[in-house]
């Protein structure tokens, strides 16, 4: 009988796609991979909504609006372990280098006041369809929001971090962990 | 009671050593290739004990390596399961006391603060991050002082000074405002190469010298493939391999 495929679905939250970037970096093992996994919704695929529960969450980005906060709570639904990958999951990341800035500083900095913009928006219109989503007063680590199980750090995790820990998950071996692999940056 | 300087027996880690009395347990471990990390020593300045990463168990008492001079008899743990949660304890509290963004800190592959959490394999912090609010000081035309990222172990205050004697650095505020500053009346002889020795001082980036940066390639960084300390114990491991 065939072995049922682990499912895995992948989020991006606030990054900056750097860490499902360093996910396909794992170069052919991905053909390995794809024997013992199956994506359900990720950016990957495409697929917007889940259509089963999944086994592993893999989310990475922090949550700096109410969009994101809304993903992050239907992953935690709808996955048995959920992963934070990557500095910004798991601390804000670049992003979080707002917090500590007024909000509406940031705004006006970025659409009335930087250089690129300046003299460009006359009317000093600000984003406010209410279509878009709220921002967050500040940005908030993903375990901040919801329970994460797993952490690996890194900007972006090593593409050989990702790997250990995926194959260490689906075949319940223990984790590898070499020095060279967990970093920061 | 033995008197300073006297040969004596400690024993570390269930090994005998010889000694002389009133060295700093931290000199007599690095001697004996022992590494017990730290932040804020630094060889041959008077220890402050600030940091408590030298957290050490002398007869069964908690004591910082770095303050406490050995005895006769001393029986030193350096590394029980309690110290090492203590001290992974202690580094993920100046993680989230500070704001360190590694990706973007130019001092990350040469940094004391990250590569202890490396050796350590911090994964994420136990804590909360606080977001403190805190500054970035670019006036000086040497330096730049990043305030997110200082962890306040004075290494700078105590290291770098004038022929007189005089601290280029201070603290200034109080309490959680507390922060480091440049000596106002001695800012104008503050030059190329003081900046440089408070930069190489300090174990954060929290001092860094303008008009050039990143000068070293990613894989060639400091702390990139050997932990920090492995200075210290790959000695050892040569020594042992001569016998
Ligand atoms: S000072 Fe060290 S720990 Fe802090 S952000 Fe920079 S590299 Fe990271
Ligand atoms: S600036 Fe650097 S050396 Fe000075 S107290 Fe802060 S972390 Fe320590």
């Amino acid at each position: 009988m065939e072995r049922k495929k682990t499912i895995v679905a992948t989020a991006s939250l606030a990054g900056c796609f750097g860490c499902h970037m360093s996910l396909l970096d794992i170069d052919e093992r991905i053909l390995s991979l794809i024997d013992l996994v199956d994506f359900n919704k990720s950016p990957i695929n495409d697929i917007k909504n889940f259509t089963e529960y999944c086994d592993i969450g893999i989310i990475e980005g922090s949550c700096c609006n109410s969009e994101n906060v809304h993903a992050l709570k239907e992953f935690r639904k709808n996955c048995r372990i959920l992963i934070s990958l990557g500095e910004c999951a798991i601390m804000g990341g670049v992003p979080a280098m707002r917090n500590g800035i007024p909000i509406r500083e940031c705004i006006e900095e970025a659409y009335m006041n930087s250089p690129s913009v300046k003299g460009h928006n006359p009317e000093m219109i600000l984003p406010n369809d209410p279509e878009l989503p709220m921002l967050l007063d500040r940005v908030y680590p993903c375990h901040e929001i919801v329970k994460i199980d797993y952490f690996l750090p890194g900007c972006p995790p090593r593409a050989d971090l990702i790997y250990s820990a995926l194959e260490a998950l689906i075949t319940g071996n223990e984790m590898k962990l070499p020095y060279e692999i967990v970093k920061y940056d | 009671m033995s008197t300073n300087g006297s040969v004596i027996r400690i024993i570390i880690d269930g090994k005998e050593y010889l000694s002389r009395s009133g060295v700093y347990l931290i000199d007599v471990a690095r001697e004996n290739r022992i590494f017990i990390p730290t932040l804020c020593n630094i060889s041959g300045v008077k220890p402050r004990g600030a940091c408590r990463m030298c957290t050490v168990s002398v007869n069964g008492r908690y004591m910082t390596a770095c303050t406490t001079p050995v005895s006769e008899g001393m029986e030193i743990k350096t590394n029980t399961p309690d110290l090492h949660d203590l001290r992974k304890a202690i580094l993920e509290i100046m993680f989230v006391e500070g704001n360190h963004i590694c990706p973007v800190c130019e001092k990350s592959g040469n940094c004391d603060l990250q590569a202890l959490a490396y050796r350590f394999q911090i994964l994420v912090p136990r804590f909360p991050y606080s977001f403190p609010k805190r500054t970035i000081d670019a006036e000086n035309p040497l330096l730049v002082k990043d305030h997110n990222r200082c962890i306040l172990c004075k290494r700078c205050i105590r290291t770098i000074k004038d022929e007189q004697g005089r601290s280029f650095f201070a603290f200034r505020k109080r309490g959680h405002k507390l922060e480091i500053s440049i000596a106002h009346h001695l800012k104008d002889h503050l030059n190329k190469e003081i900046a440089q020795r408070a930069v190489d001082v300090c174990p954060t980036g929290a001092l860094l010298k303008k008009e050039s940066g990143y000068n070293i390639p990613i894989s060639e960084r400091k702390y990139e493939r050997t932990p920090i300390g492995s200075e210290i114990e790959s000695l050892k491991q040569s020594v042992i391999g001569d016998q």
